[in-house]
Parts: structure tokens; sequence; C-alpha cells
């Protein structure tokens, strides 16, 4: 699915004193199968721009188009097309309502109108994709710690298997090995079945690890766009909207300041200690 | 004095819904001396926020003992008296943020325990000052950030006087700048003789604490100065956790045959010790 986003503004409130512009004529081409980071500080329009990619919220001024079909439209084309696009939000708690794992994650797919089977086989595959055991499905979702929280709401979004899937911070409050499992698990399936994949994080140093192209926010607008390496190894640019670089960037920055011949735009932690080890042999 | 807080043989075991229990916490033995500073990490489900909650008597032992300053949080008499010592910040600070105005909303703890309006004051002014909010006292908590509400709900437990904050992963949601401000928060209060304890999931910011704790499986696993619990890369790897970038780019250093002192555990130590 190709995602434009066109001049597209967002005021929250409007027209009152609580009015905040969140999006200011953001413009940007999301092709199928990208790999996605979106990053800025809070209140960057991060959120709110992930919203008008799923069609949950309308533009204040211009339009985001999923495949040439406007997203927040009420027709049928723009209801199937909102279909493609899978949202798994900031706080698992805003997004589950069920009383069992399973169910809350069945809801997306029966929603689809699939059959049982199919259901079945989605929640199975969901729950095995955040790392959670199928022990869990009975358990009643509130309670579940802050980390299996998050996990099931990630698995209700994956369980729609959806065209774009779209994450935001959905590592927040999980252990570093679910982490990985659970972002090297999702990037293999976007890899095979050609979906989009786009992850809001806080985290460089773990979107380094997954996305190929980095978008940055600052105050409603994109303050930066281009490859994962050059947007997260540009310490000056991401300093200017309040970000640090990964740390392995910020060694090799450091060390570069003080001689070293060593390139700074890797960054891995495996790839600094290459960069520093074959700069020390030399 | 006895111990800021003393658990002994502490077991917890959750009922489930359609009968049956699970075990969260399966012995732990505890003790945390006034004005530490104590990170606890472990993966999902290890029982550290359950641990958390026995500290200030949310949840009260199935086995075993707990004691806050030398108080039983099992002896419902206690229970105003443990909460007075032990203030309590969690995740998401929107959960714990009540009032429409900042200033209102630090002052609803000193409120409810009925201090006189002047002694209110000073103390809702202070806990703002303390985390650099004084000049919002009177902006709409939702129109703070994110970071800004975390410090909010921060100043809400300080106006209450404690002698000890629990933190469950206070940062996890928040930028950057906002993070770093928060932890650098809990710091200046740790200095200023406040015994704090951090959950955490971020091993680089378990790395600013003086004792890290390692749960796992509703047990306490490893105990030490970071720098000690750190150099056990291999063992952390096995419960699922990881190091702090910078002590794997000096591991991984190391074994490239690079000569680095022990200990290292921020960018700034590894870069010294390589220049």
């Amino acid at each position: 699915m190709l995602i434009r986003v066109e001049a597209l503004s967002h005021t929250y409130v409007p027209g009152t004193p609580l009015a905040r512009a969140a999006l200011h004529e953001v413009s940007l081409e999301i092709a199928p199968g990208e790999r996605v980071g979106l990053v800025g500080r809070t209140g960057s329009g991060k959120s709110t721009l992930v919203q008008h990619i799923a069609g949950l919220l309308a533009p204040t001024e211009g339009r985001v188009l999923l495949d040439g079909i406007p997203a927040h439209e009420r027709s049928a084309a723009a209801h199937a097309a909102r279909r493609r696009v899978g949202l798994a939000f900031q706080y698992p708690e805003d997004q589950i309502f069920e009383q069992a794992v399973s169910r809350e994650v069945a809801f997306g797919p029966r929603n689809l109108g699939l059959g049982k089977d199919e259901i079945e086989a989605r929640v199975r595959w969901a729950l095995e994709m955040v790392g959670l055991d199928t022990a869990m499905e009975g358990r009643s979702p509130f309670t579940l710690s802050g980390g299996e929280t998050r996990r099931v709401a990630l698995a209700s979004t994956l369980a729609l298997r959806p065209e774009v899937l779209i994450l935001d911070e959905p590592t927040a409050g999980m252990d570093p090995r679910g982490r990985r499992e659970m972002l090297a698990r999702v990037c293999a399936w976007q890899k095979e079945t050609g979906s989009t994949l786009i992850l809001v994080s806080h985290d460089l140093g773990e979107l380094a690890r997954v996305v190929e192209r980095v978008i940055v926010l600052d105050q409603g607008r994109v303050a930066a766009d281009g490859s994962a390496r050059q947007a997260l190894s540009d310490a000056a640019a991401l300093a200017a909207v309040g970000l640090d670089v990964p740390q392995p960037v910020a060694l090799l920055r450091a060390l570069r300041e003080s001689g070293w011949d060593v390139r700074t735009d890797r960054l891995l932690p495996e790839e600094a200690v290459e960069e520093i080890a074959n700069a020390c042999s030399h | 004095m006895p111990p800021f807080i003393e658990i002994r043989g502490l077991e917890h075991a959750y009922r489930l819904d359609g009968g049956g229990r699970i075990a969260a916490l399966r012995g732990i033995d505890l003790t945390i001396e006034r004005g530490e500073f104590v990170a606890v990490v472990g993966p999902n489900g290890s029982g550290k926020s359950t641990l958390a909650r026995h500290f200030n008597a949310l949840l009260l032992p199935t086995v075993g003992a707990v004691w806050v300053d030398g108080l039983l949080t099992a002896d419902q008499r206690n229970l105003w008296a443990v909460r007075q010592r032990v203030g309590m910040v969690f995740q998401n600070p929107d959960n714990q943020i009540v009032a429409s105005t900042a200033e209102e909303d630090v002052a609803f703890g000193p409120e409810n325990a009925a201090f006189p309006s002047a002694e209110i004051r000073r103390r809702v002014d202070e806990a703002l000052e303390t985390v650099g909010l004084i000049d919002y006292r009177t902006h709409p908590p939702q129109m703070l950030s994110g970071g800004q509400r975390q410090l909010l709900a921060i100043a809400g437990v300080m106006a209450t006087r404690p002698a000890g904050i629990i933190l469950d992963e206070p940062a996890s949601m928040l930028d950057p700048l906002n993070r770093r401000q928060v932890l650098a928060t809990i710091q200046l209060l740790n200095r200023d003789g406040l015994t704090v304890v951090l959950i955490t999931q971020a091993m680089d910011e378990a790395a600013t604490a003086r004792r890290v704790l390692v749960m796992d499986a509703g047990r306490i696993v490893m105990d030490g100065p970071p720098a000690e619990v750190f150099e056990q890369g291999a063992r952390l790897r096995e419960l699922g956790l990881a190091l702090p970038p910078a002590v794997e780019m000096a591991h991984g250093l190391r074994e490239r045959g690079l000569q680095l002192p022990p200990g290292l555990l921020t960018v700034e130590q590894l870069a010294r010790a390589l220049c």
C-alpha cells in the first residue's frame, strides 16, 4: 500500500483557548514494503501523524491517501483501505477491553469476518509473534504485568495481518530479550509479506536495528527524512530537535574528537566495536 | 534504628479469577538502608512491580513479613504511617494526576493529611521547586509534556515528605530529554538523603544507581554495585537481560584484545579509557 501524506495539518480543539497545532503541512510518501522509523520529542506530532495514516483522525488541512483513497473518508473504499492498516497504540490499556487474552486478540480477525479456524490460527500465530505463552489465552488482560499487557495489544494488531503495521512505542516496558525477539519476528514477517512497517520509538539504538529510513518530526514539521545510517548519526541535527545519537555513535564521535580515525556512522554496538578494533590494528 | 526496609521470607501469590494462584514472589530476603539508591531489573513477570508494591503496603505478604522503618506492613494500624514514609510513582503519570492545575495536584497529598494551609503552601512550592516546575504552578497538567507530568507526579509524592520513593519505570514513556531530567531529579533527591528504589528495563538507567538487584521468577538472583553486576554479561543474557550499551561495547573490545580497566559503565568512561 502506498501512503501519501499531502500538506497535512492538524489542530486539536480548534477555535478554543486550548487549540494546539500538532502538525503543520506535513508531506511525505511511504512506499510499500518500507521499514520506517518515526522519531521526535514528546509533542512533536508522531502519534497524531500515525493516527492520520490509520484514518482515525480527520485532517484540519491537507489529506492522507492510502493507495489514492483519502484515509478518513466515510466511503466503503476508505473503510476497506483503513482495514489494511493496523495501529498498536502507545498506551496498551487504551485498546484493551476483552475479558480473556484470546478474545482480545480474536476481536480484530472476527471483525474482518474470518472463519473460526482462521481466527484461531491467527490468534495462536499472533501470540507466538509477541512471545506470549498459549497458557495465557484464558487469562484476563487486566491481570497481566505491564510488559505482558503491551504484548497482548501488539498481538491484537498483528492478528489483523495488516499491509501497513504501525507500532507506537511498541517495546516500552518490555524486557530486553522480549524486545529483541519480538522486533526480529515482526521484521522477518514484514520482509516475507512485503508489508510496510512504521515504528515510533524514543529508543534510537533499537530503531537502528530495524528500520532503513528515519523521519524526524519537530514541532509538527518534518525536520529530517533520510537513511537510518545518515539520520541517526547526525548528532547536530538530532540535538537541534532534542534527541541523542545512539550510544555507539556517541562513543565514536568522542574518539574522533580526540584524534581517532574512525567513521561515526556505525549505529550498532557490534559495528562500533568492529570499527574501533580495526582502527587499533592499523 | 531499624533498617528503612526489611523483608524476610516474602512470598506473594495472586489469585486468578477462575480459582488457582500464580506465585509472583517466591522467597525474598532484602534489607535497604536509609539513603540508598537501588535499581531493580529483571525480565517481564519476574516480580519487580509486585515487590515494589510491598514497600508501601499496596500489597501485603501471602507469606513472610515486610517492615518499613520498623513498622510491620501487615499490621492495619501501620498503614498510614507506612505510606507516609514511602511514596510511589508509576509508569504512566496520568494515572496519578488528579487536579486541574499543577499546584493543586501537588497539594492533594498534604491537604489529605490535613496540614494547615501555610504549611501546604510551603510544601507545594518546595516540591515544585525541587523538580523544576515552579514556573508552571498554575498550568493545567494536560498542557505539560509527558516528562513534565512525570516530574509533577514526583512533586506530588515529595510534598508528602516521604523518607523513600519507589519509581516503577518512571521514564519508559519519556523522550530522551525528559528522561534525563527525571533521572537527574531522582539523583538530586537521593543526594539530599531520600531513599530511592528505581524499577527499570533500561540498563543504562540501572547503571546510575549505587546498587542493582536482578530479579528472576520471583527471586532476587543478583545483588551488588552496578560495576559488579554488569561484569556478569553471560549470566544477564541468560536471564533475558542486556548490558548497558557502553558495557556491551567494552566487553566486545576486550574480546578483540584491547586492554581496558574494569567497571566502565558509561560512554564517557569508555571514551576516556580508550583515549
